[in-house]
């Protein structure tokens, strides 16, 4: 992965370290030299890189339990070699489709209401002109942020309970109370809504913090051109946020199959299997809750690559479309 | 763009919207203004309302809720919940367990954070580009839930503090605010530090971190929010009851489980915890998060904002 291009956008070249023609040729710098002056700057990363080895790469290399037997107890990669034989299982897993299907659908759902919703919520917000009314806003509305998940499914099972708020609007208008938590059909609402009120605030930022950038000139040559509010906003405002929304859009892409794996886990139930469970926690379950490690990090192991997969292509689709890439 | 936070935040509350002449102020643009901000007061009102409905549940009395009579206000105003769970050991211990947590995994991350953005910052450094690859690579790539059990498991820090403190300690996103706001600073600051004769440790501490006061203080509340709201390592690789954070605590009580129980004394027949006392639970855990909330706010934007610009 190339990392020069994650480098501010003021210095597009690349890091400034020594230019070629500075460089005489029979100085270049070698890994021994470069130790012996920076020795104190590598020493502090010695430590960070540990955990990285550790706690980041050792589980990748883990994975290989996938194509291995696992004994709980027994050798951290395994015991004997078996092929694909977990990927077989998985494939002719009829329970695995079903969570592969309701993870497609839970994660096109949130990217459908998650990636949008800020942006709309954004430019709402600046056309507000008073500005503490508009401070009062974005303060309320980044607060779910903050909330432990924990929190947030606490909440979310009293409002859907019975005898909660959701029914007792459902009863005022004359129908008759709906045990929603335990319905299968409306799992998917009540997740996604409750996505959106958590994140819709917090997703606003970095629109807003983009729509500061843009010149203020465009604004009043647009006009003097005779261009209205909507114009303005399609021809000048949402240009100049692309850039974002397209960053947001490829990260919201990468993260579409690891659909709110604790969510899921702390609001579904039995009842809800039929829509709720995804992936994530499908494997949580045959790995943690029946044993089965080498099938859950074989599933688990298919869950990260298409993730990767997925952010690997948006970023090159988007690279080569609009010329904006993560890296 | 300017890189101090706390400028940042101020530039952000400015006001963003270009300035209108009268000539814009068409009859169908004051029109939309005026719904516009009902549209966002209704925004604001659906965001609130949980919170407030939960706060309302805590001092109310179990009946009014099970019957549904409970929105905004309390129905049979009681403090007598309150007493029960702030009576209950299990409750306090929990609590404690999770400062504990907070605390400790907070201070390791800052300076595991701190010293590894501190080497990224360093553009001649060989080999940099690799280290920030290594880190960056993970944001996308992980080895996934079974074999980090595993690992956590053959180390033997299951029931031990390091299961939820270490696995996350860098946090690459804070990793790269970290980074970009050391690349921002003067390196002339540095380079009379180490004419002066300080090595690079007595730079860092002495010479960058005291001008690192903002991006220090927004990466203390980053890891202290996301330690202080985890559940899932402790849900994961404890099995004592003793060792659980209050997230854990308050997540068995949502779910109905047994160890929750012993809330409520003479009532543990129950297997369904009462709604008031899940909701006052709910209330004492979200509780310090909520009162540091409006001042940590701006340095939260600010460091998201950060992060963004320069990823």
């Amino acid at each position: 992965m190339s990392v020069d291009t994650r480098e501010p956008a003021t210095a597009p070249a690349g890091p400034p370290q020594a230019p070629p023609p500075k460089r005489p040729a029979g100085n270049r710098r070698t890994w021994r030299k470069a130790f012996s002056r920076d020795w104190q700057l590598y020493s502090l990363a010695l430590v960070p890189l540990l955990f990285f080895l550790v706690f980041r790469y050792l589980p990748m290399v883990g994975n290989v339990i996938a194509f291995r037997r696992f004994v709980p107890g027994g050798s951290l990669f395994g015991e004997s070699w078996v092929g694909l034989r977990y990927v077989n299982m998985f494939l002719d897993d009829p329970t695995f489709w079903q969570v592969f299907g309701n993870t497609l659908a839970l994660g096109t759902l949130t990217l459908l209401f998650c990636f949008p919703l800020p942006i709309v919520l954004a430019l709402l917000l600046n056309e507000v002109r008073t500005r503490y009314f508009k401070r009062f806003v974005q303060t309320v509305s980044y607060l779910p942020h903050f909330l432990s998940i924990v929190i947030v499914a606490g909440m979310l099972l009293q409002l859907v309970s019975v005898e909660g708020t959701v029914n007792q609007v459902v009863k005022a208008f004359g129908g008759s109370p709906i045990a929603f938590a335990q319905e299968p059909d409306w799992f998917r609402t009540i997740y996604v809504s409750s996505e959106v009120w958590q994140t819709v605030g917090w997703g606003t930022i970095l629109y807003l913090a983009a729509l500061t950038t843009i010149d203020n000139q465009l604004y009043e040559a647009a006009r003097i051109d005779g261009a209205g509010r909507w114009k303005q906003t399609w021809h000048i405002t949402l240009p100049g946020i692309r850039p974002t929304m397209i960053t947001l859009l490829i990260l919201n892409i990468g993260t579409f199959m690891a659909v709110g794996f604790e969510k899921v886990l702390l609001i579904y139930n039995p009842l809800t299997y039929p829509t709720a469970d995804v992936i994530s926690t499908y494997l949580y379950r045959v790995g943690m809750v029946s044993n089965n490690f080498s099938y859950a990090a074989a599933i688990g192991l298919f869950e990260s690559v298409i993730g990767l997969t997925l952010i690997l292509s948006a970023n090159a689709i988007s690279r080569r479309t609009v010329g904006t890439s993560l890296w | 763009m300017t890189t101090d936070p706390t400028r940042l935040a101020e530039k952000m509350a400015a006001p963003t919207a270009p300035k209108r002449t009268a000539l814009d102020d068409s009859r169908g643009y004051r029109a939309f203004r005026k719904v516009n901000a009902v549209v966002l007061l209704v925004v604001v009102a659906v965001t609130l309302y949980p919170f407030v409905n939960v706060v309302a549940q805590s001092f109310s009395d179990e009946q009014h809720i099970l019957a549904g009579r409970v929105n905004l206000l309390p129905r049979g105003f009681n403090l007598e919940t309150y007493k029960v769970v702030m009576s209950d050991s299990a409750f306090w211990n929990s609590y404690a367990n999770t400062v504990l947590y907070t605390v400790t995994a907070t201070a390791i991350s800052l300076v595991l954070t701190t010293t590894y953005a501190y080497v990224l910052s360093k553009h001649h450094l060989k080999g940099r580009g690799l280290l920030i690859g290594i880190s960056v690579f993970t944001m996308f790539f992980n080895g996934g839930l079974i074999p980090n059990y595993v690992l956590i498991s053959e180390l033997g820090m299951k029931n031990t503090l390091w299961a939820i403190v270490l696995p996350n300690a860098i946090s690459v996103f804070n990793l790269l605010v970290m980074k970009a706001f050391f690349e921002s600073l003067p390196k002339e600051l540095e380079e009379a530090a180490a004419i002066d004769g300080l090595n690079t440790y007595g730079i860092l501490l002495r010479v960058v971190l005291p001008l690192s006061k903002a991006v220090v203080a927004t990466m203390i509340l980053f890891y202290a929010v996301a330690n202080w709201n985890s559940w899932f390592s402790a849900f994961l690789y404890f099995d004592r009851s003793d060792l659980f954070p209050v997230t854990v605590y308050l997540r068995n009580m949502i779910s109905g489980a047994s160890t929750a129980t012993s809330v409520g004394g003479a009532q543990s027949d129950l297997t369904q915890i009462n709604s008031n006392i899940k909701a006052v639970t709910m209330v004492l855990t979200v509780l310090p998060i909520i009162a540091v909330y409006p001042f940590i706010q701006k340095y939260f934007v600010s460091g998201v904002m950060l992060g963004a610009v320069k990823q």
